[in-house]
């Protein structure tokens, strides 16, 4: 395999540390290597929060990464800073619950993914980082569905109703992006 | 018309006209209004320092338009001192977080005072450590979870929460001490009033004064601001009592004869 | 704390990042004098003074060349990956006890806050050490144990300093680390860089040598002792034209470099501070400006 980079962007708050940790573990039990890293910055009150993971079957070099082949926004600043850095080729995930623009970019596949939205409707605005993450791994088929399930399992199994909700919008999240993506395939 | 109108209320000439990086509902702005108002209303903007400490009022001088010293983490009190002492005509104040003036700061405090240096100090209680994400001050009081005590404080491992104005109170050394807090209208014209008199005991070259303003940081407790205020209220105020706990014109207080 | 602690003859460790450690410096010169062996972790963020909250190299100086008052040094190795920082924390208490010396083990806000997976080995085995006759505890049918630095005869004090400057010289024999990444008698031009820099520096070598181009890094592990001599021979190797010293400051361990290659060979630096993390992009541009430098003076001449 590639190396596999992914950014995830938001607000402090809405769980994006806890979606790249998730996507790490997840790589680690797949028997790849992994690098999960944080940035907080002095942005940590209200700013842009966001994280970086690298998953490849070979050693991991730099952890910093200026272009990573898939970025997941969060929110409107995180959707400006971080647009224009996909990789030609790679993939944007847009929470469109929040960010009410898209990119005009033509060498990348963007996913509009009204994650708050759905979170909601399942019953708990929290879950919207989940459903990310779902969408995040149907679109870049990084890794099996099935292993992040496990992690997902096995790290938030303390309340039995949140873990079968985060089950719940995580397949919510990858069958959307699946479904968007053979869309735009026909057209 | 116009004639009828009168400005009754704006924003102090000492205070900048800026957005502020502080939480919503943290108390650190009301404070620096005060301070700004204090400064107009003795004419002394022109003529004051500001020593900054390191905790999130580090960018109070971003918001307040004075002269300003950056400090080392605690060493406000040592450089407002440096300062006052070769600039005794201007007026010197510091504003010091608890974790900056109650932890590591602890020595340049208490010898500042005991000094009896004329300057203002201004000190803020929050019970804990605002910046660097919530971890256990001096001043978190038994029993409250912070990140660096998961359980909450326990006094056996700890100690008790220092309380700074008692403690300087028992110096010999005459000085202004007061303890206010900012959760009502009422108690913000109380606040306002001590620290006016602590720049105003500064400027007649009386004494060494510090105004202990317990204060709220409703990020790092893990509350919304109003029950921020609440918890301020059930739980900081009995443990820091109010008042004025020494002033220079107690007789050479407590200390005996010299 | 640390001193107190260390005097009982346990293992102890503390950490802090860039201002705090400036604090300690007073301590660390104590622990130093006194021979204690302590482990410290530093997290650099940039400075000087307050400076700022993100990753940086800029302690290089502080750590190798004292930091403290008085005639000695510290031992200084400096991970690149958690698994390596996991390794070499291991390895620290180790060194500390063998030589009875402050350790520190530097890192940047990178190493601070990423997360990899790590293995612990299933079993440590440590080589033997000797007893520490010389803690403090209790002073039961012996004489007393003084752990101490001060030394007002002269005399004393210029034996104390010779024996410390003894055991640096033994670090210097058997202590120092290194890594080499894609040695090759192709190669041109050699980095050098340590921690989070190295690794950047690796990724930059990997798309290189994509693009046809081959390079070399020389990562030290110890900063002190610093390879000097294993520098030098890699550097002087024929092939070699021209080193590029690679840091998050403003050219500290390049004063270092220069002195290990003695004028033979042109050392180049490039860094970045204020936590700036430069990406591998950045690094692969100064080497191409370098190459592209060296075809023009070719044609020159
Ligand atoms: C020597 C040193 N040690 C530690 C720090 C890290 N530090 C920055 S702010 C802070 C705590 C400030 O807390 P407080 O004084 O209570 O102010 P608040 O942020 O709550 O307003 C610490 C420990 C530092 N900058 N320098
Ligand atoms: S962290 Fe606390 S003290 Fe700092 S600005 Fe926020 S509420 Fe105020």
């Amino acid at each position: 395999m590639e190396q596999f980079e992914v950014t995830l962007a938001g607000f402090g708050g809405q769980g994006i540390m806890t979606a790249g940790q998730l996507l790490a573990y997840s790589g680690m039990k797949a028997g790849k290597k992994v690098v999960w890293l944080p940035s907080y910055g002095p942005e940590m009150r209200g700013g842009t929060a966001y994280c970086t993971v690298v998953i490849s079957d070979q050693n991991i070099g730099s952890p910093v990464i200026n272009n990573p082949y898939c970025i997941c926004v969060f929110n409107r600043p995180s959707f400006d800073k971080f647009e224009p850095r996909v990789k030609p080729n790679g993939i944007l995930i847009v929470n469109s619950s929040l960010i009410n623009v898209s990119s005009q970019r033509k060498d990348i596949t963007q996913l509009l993914i009204p994650a708050n939205d759905i979170a909601l409707k399942a019953g708990n605005v929290k879950t919207a980082n989940i459903i990310i993450l779902g969408a995040l791994i149907g679109a870049s088929k990084v890794l099996d569905l099935k292993i992040v399930k496990e992690i997902v399992k096995e790290k938030m199994s303390k309340k039995k109703e949140l873990l079968d909700l985060n089950l719940k919008v995580l397949k919510q999240g990858y069958d959307l992006a699946i479904e968007e993506l053979s869309q735009k395939e026909k057209v | 018309m116009e004639q009828d109108t009168k400005t009754i209320f704006s924003r102090p000439e000492a205070l900048r006209d800026t957005v502020t990086h502080y939480c919503p509902g943290c108390t650190h702005g009301i404070t620096h209004r005060i301070v700004a108002e204090v400064l107009d209303s003795l004419g002394v903007r022109e003529k004051t320092l500001g020593v900054a400490p390191v905790g999130c009022s580090v960018f109070i001088y971003n918001y307040i338009d004075t002269d300003f010293l950056e400090a080392p983490h605690g060493r406000a009190p040592a450089l407002a001192t440096g300062f006052k002492r070769l600039r005794p005509d201007m007026v010197v104040f510091t504003y010091q977080g608890d974790g900056d003036l109650a932890s590591i700061g602890m020595a340049e405090i208490i010898h500042a005072a005991n000094r009896g240096e004329k300057i203002t100090v201004i000190f803020i209680n929050n019970a804990i450590y605002g910046m660097t994400g919530g971890q256990m001050a001096p001043t978190t009081i038994s029993g409250q979870v912070t990140t660096t005590c998961p359980f909450g404080r326990d006094i056996a491992q700890t100690g008790y929460p220092i309380r700074m104005v008692e403690l300087l109170s028992a110096l010999g050394t005459p000085m202004y001490l007061e303890r206010v807090t900012v959760n009502s209208p009422q108690q913000i014209i109380k606040t306002k009033r001590a620290i006016k008199k602590a720049f105003q005991y500064q400027l007649e070259g009386r004494c060494f004064s510090l105004v202990e303003v317990l204060s709220t940081c409703p990020t790092n407790w893990g509350l919304i601001p109003l029950e921020a205020t609440k918890w301020l209220e059930d739980n900081m105020i009995p443990n820091y009592p109010l008042g004025c706990f020494k002033t220079p014109d107690d007789a050479e207080s407590n200390h005996g004869t010299v | 704390m640390l001193f107190g602690a260390a005097s009982t003859g346990k293992r102890v460790f503390t950490t802090s990042s860039s201002p705090g450690i400036s604090l300690m410096q007073e301590a660390i010169s104590y622990m130093a004098g006194a021979q204690l062996p302590v482990v410290i972790v530093n997290i650099m963020r940039g400075g000087p003074g307050l400076g700022g909250i993100l990753p940086a190299q800029s302690d290089y100086f502080q750590s190798t060349k004292g930091g403290g008052h008085g005639d000695y040094r510290l031992l200084v190795l400096a991970p690149s990956s958690i698994q390596e920082a996991v390794d070499l924390m291991m390895l620290s208490f180790h060194l500390a006890d063998k030589y009875r010396n402050p350790v520190m083990m530097i890192g940047d806000g990178m190493i601070g806050q990423m997360m990899e997976p790590v293995e612990f080995p299933d079993k440590y085995e440590e080589p033997e050490l000797p007893p520490k006759t010389w803690a403090a505890t209790g002073a039961k049918g012996r004489p007393a144990h003084i752990i101490k630095s001060l030394f007002l005869d002269p005399i004393a004090l210029d034996k104390n300093s010779w024996i410390l400057h003894e055991k640096y010289e033994r670090m210097k024999k058997e202590e120092i680390r290194f890594e080499l990444y894609n040695h090759s008698p192709k190669n041109e031009i050699m980095l050098i860089a340590y921690g989070t820099m190295a690794r950047i520096c690796q990724t930059a070598i990997d798309a290189l040598k994509q693009e046809g181009i081959s390079i070399g890094l020389f990562r030290p592990i110890t900063l002190f002792p610093f390879p000097e001599k294993q520098i030098y021979k890699e550097a002087t190797k024929e092939n070699i034209r021209e080193l590029l010293v690679v840091e998050m400051s403003t050219a500290q361990m390049f004063e270092d470099v220069e002195r290990a290659v003695y004028g033979k060979k042109k050392v180049n630096f490039f860094g970045r501070t204020g936590g700036i993390v430069p990406p591998p992009e950045e690094v692969m541009e100064h080497v191409k400006m370098l190459l592209n430098k060296k075809s023009k003076d070719k044609k020159k001449a």
